[in-house]
């Protein structure tokens, strides 16, 4: 268990700016995920903690030593890689025990640990067979027991779970969650999967173009996100973004026109000076049919069943366009308009800059 | 009589092509099967058929060597029996087989190690050195000759097997350091990263994780330099002066007959076939691995 610090992180490869500035504390024992849009930097994050990558500008902090000049055997990590990064020509066994060798243990405390781990993960059975003859989700498990019998500080993994089919994702998630309660280390996980991020991380990290975001809980995220980057990257479907403009106070916020004859007051307080220019509303916050605090119609272009659940897309007045959640045997036909309801709550106002004004939680 | 046979045969090749579009696709695919049968045992005879002979001619002595039987009418071991007694034969294959098996380790190492750098590291002008050891390998021999000479001497080598063991590295380096690199660039780079993660240096890297991945490509290559230098004359002619320094294909150019109106074909190709048996064997041997070797690159994807 050990604390993770970075310090003013900055990555340049040749003049490409990859990581801008990343300050972030995770502290020991935490879980802490890494999301953000392909290319963003989260595996370039990952690999500056690990050390396989060199930082161009900062310091990274590993249990309170400055391990930015180490190489990554000392810096007291383990690292899941995406293509598990088995090797190919040694059993479950010695893959397993390559690094404690390494590390010139003795014959029966590699014996132990390896067969811990492999307990820990139900893979005893595997022991003696090669990577090849595994199937992906055993080879994951491997790649995991590699890294637990280093006995590391802090685990990093990079996309674990992407190779694996959705049935398998799911046991695996829950594994590791299961993991991270019973070795109590510091986790650090990358992933493009927002369940995984959601159900797993204590924190979550939201990267973009390099710039750390946001780093909050999850719900934190959902509820207060900073800006409109993290707002419409956290929860799915895509929140909608509509323009809109302050039209007076209410008592308790401010009130917005959306569109014309639709004004709502939200509970949202604002400054006199910020220039609210966009409304955030969540296609699960939206009552399809009507009700909610105020009302706007669009003419319905689809709609994605689920079964539990439907998803419309309506076009509004001014090639706008709206997605709204609906129970999963809703009448809708493509052609006919229908009418959504707005609580006044489900709003998120931005200003100029994308800042998400403060706002009470909406259940 | 040939041409009435030949009527024949261009008679069934237009009855074949007339027929060819209307047949069954079960006759089309069985007669496709019989051509391509023929066809190899055209190349197989092609290619089998000197060394065949050169069996055969070694079974022989005095005039029979110049009949045109198939096999031998009494085959006689007596030109084996003379290349062992009339020259140090035994010592030349000894001497061929330091030799060979010298530059196959030597440039084993050298181009693991070459490989790892150029597949794996990236510094400034990695691709020039690349190309710049392809086209040492363009070079003809006999453009190399007289420079390695100077170079063999600098060093104190000449008539000694040292001599080769160096010159023979000009072209199996080459070769060798290009197919083992582009096999190590193959190699997924996470799996280096984590072994590097799991404590590993840079010696253990290779030795412990590279080396076995790239067995196959190192048989492969290893058994090409053995081939080349097992084979090689200009250099080993040469470079070695006595007889006791000679190597197999010098000694043979070397077999000299009772007078110097006669060539011993008998002994010579005796001798051809004593050390042509190694090179079928380590083929044999290594065959799986070979073209696992040549093959592993293309269909990892
Ligand atoms: N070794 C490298 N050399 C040059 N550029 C690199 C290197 N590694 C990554 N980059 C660049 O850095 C940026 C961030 O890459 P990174 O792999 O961290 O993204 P990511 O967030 O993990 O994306 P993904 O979700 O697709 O895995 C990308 O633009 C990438 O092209
Ligand atoms: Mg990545």
């Amino acid at each position: 268990m050990a604390e993770v610090r970075l310090e003013k992180v900055w990555k340049a490869f040749g003049g490409n700016m990859v990581i801008r500035g990343v300050d972030l504390t995770v502290d020991p024992g935490a879980f802490v995920v890494f999301v953000g849009p392909s290319g963003c930097g989260k595996s370039t994050l990952l690999r500056l903690i690990a050390g396989l990558e060199e930082v161009s500008r900062g310091n990274v902090w590993i249990g309170g030593r400055d391990v930015t000049e180490l190489p990554p055997y000392e810096r007291g990590i383990a690292m899941v890689f995406q293509s598990y990064a088995l090797y190919p020509h040694m059993t479950v066994y010695d893959n397993m025990a390559f690094g404690l060798r390494l590390a010139r243990e003795g014959r029966a405390a590699v014996d132990a640990r390896v067969r811990e781990a492999a307990r820990i993960l139900q893979i005893e059975p595997l022991l003696e067979r090669k990577p090849r003859q595994l199937s992906g989700g055993q080879r994951q498990r491997v790649a995991i027991g590699r890294a637990i019998t280093r006995n590391p500080e802090v685990f990093l993994f990079d996309e674990p779970l992407s190779n694996l089919d959705a049935a398998l994702r799911v046991q695996m998630r829950i594994e590791i969650a299961r993991l991270h309660r019973q070795l109590g280390a510091t986790m650090i996980y990358v992933t493009h999967d927002q369940v995984e991020a959601m159900t797993l991380a204590d924190r979550i990290a939201v990267l973009d173009a390099g710039v750390l975001r946001q780093f909050a809980a999850p719900l934190e995220l959902y509820h207060h996100p900073a800006d409109r980057f993290v707002a419409t990257f956290i929860g799915s479907p895509r929140m909608n973004l509509l323009p809109c403009r302050a039209v007076g106070e209410a008592e308790g916020g401010v009130m917005v026109e959306i569109a014309e004859g639709t004004v709502l007051a939200t509970p949202t307080r604002a400054e006199e000076s910020a220039e609210i220019l966009e409304i955030g509303l969540r296609p699960e916050h939206l009552l399809c049919g009507g009700g909610g605090d105020a009302g706007i119609a669009g003419e319905i272009l689809a709609v994605e069943r689920l079964g539990g659940e439907s998803f419309v897309h309506l076009s509004l007045v001014g090639d706008r366009t709206l997605v709204a959640k609906a129970p999963g045997g809703i009448e809708a036909r493509p052609g006919t308009v229908m009418r959504i309801g707005i609580p006044a709550g489900a709003a998120y106002l931005f200003d100029r800059d994308g800042r998400c004004l403060p706002r009470p939680a909406f259940d | 009589m040939g041409a009435w046979l030949w009527l024949f045969l261009a008679g069934l090749v237009a009855a074949l092509l007339a027929g060819w579009g209307r047949a069954p696709w079960r006759w089309r695919r069985r007669i496709g099967r019989i051509g391509f049968a023929c066809l190899l045992l055209l190349l197989i005879l092609y290619t089998v058929f000197p060394f065949y002979w050169a069996v055969v001619s070694s079974l022989r002595t005095g005039s029979a060597l110049f009949s045109t039987e198939l096999w031998p009418r009494d085959p006689a071991w007596d030109n084996y029996v003379a290349i062992f007694r009339e020259q140090p034969f035994a010592t030349n294959i000894l001497n061929s087989v330091l030799v060979a098996v010298a530059t196959v380790a030597v440039s084993l190492l050298l181009a693991v190690a070459a490989a790892y750098a150029l597949g794996r590291v990236s510094f400034r002008g990695r691709l020039p050195l690349l190309f710049t050891v392809l086209s040492v390998s363009m070079f003809p021999q006999i453009a190399v000759l007289s420079g390695m000479f100077e170079l063999v001497r600098a060093f104190g080598l000449y008539n000694r097997l040292g001599s080769l063991v160096l010159s023979y590295l000009v072209f199996t380096l080459p070769f060798s350091v290009w197919v083992l690199t582009s096999f190590m660039r193959e190699l997924p780079k996470e799996l280096e990263e984590a072994a590097i993660v799991d404590g590993a240096r840079p010696v253990t890297l290779v030795l412990r994780i590279f080396l076995p991945l790239l067995a196959p490509a190192m048989v492969t290559t290893g058994l090409l330099a053995f081939i080349a230098a097992w084979n090689e004359f200009l250099f080993a002619l040469t470079f070695t002066l006595s007889a006791e320094q000679r190597t197999v294909p010098v000694a043979i150019a070397l077999i000299s007959g009772a007078s110097a109106y006669e060539l011993p074909w008998g002994n010579i190709m005796a001798a051809s076939v004593v050390v042509t048996l190694p090179l079928i064997l380590l083929v044999l041997v290594f065959q799986r691995r070979i073209v696992a070797g040549l093959t592993a690159g293309a269909v990892k994807g």
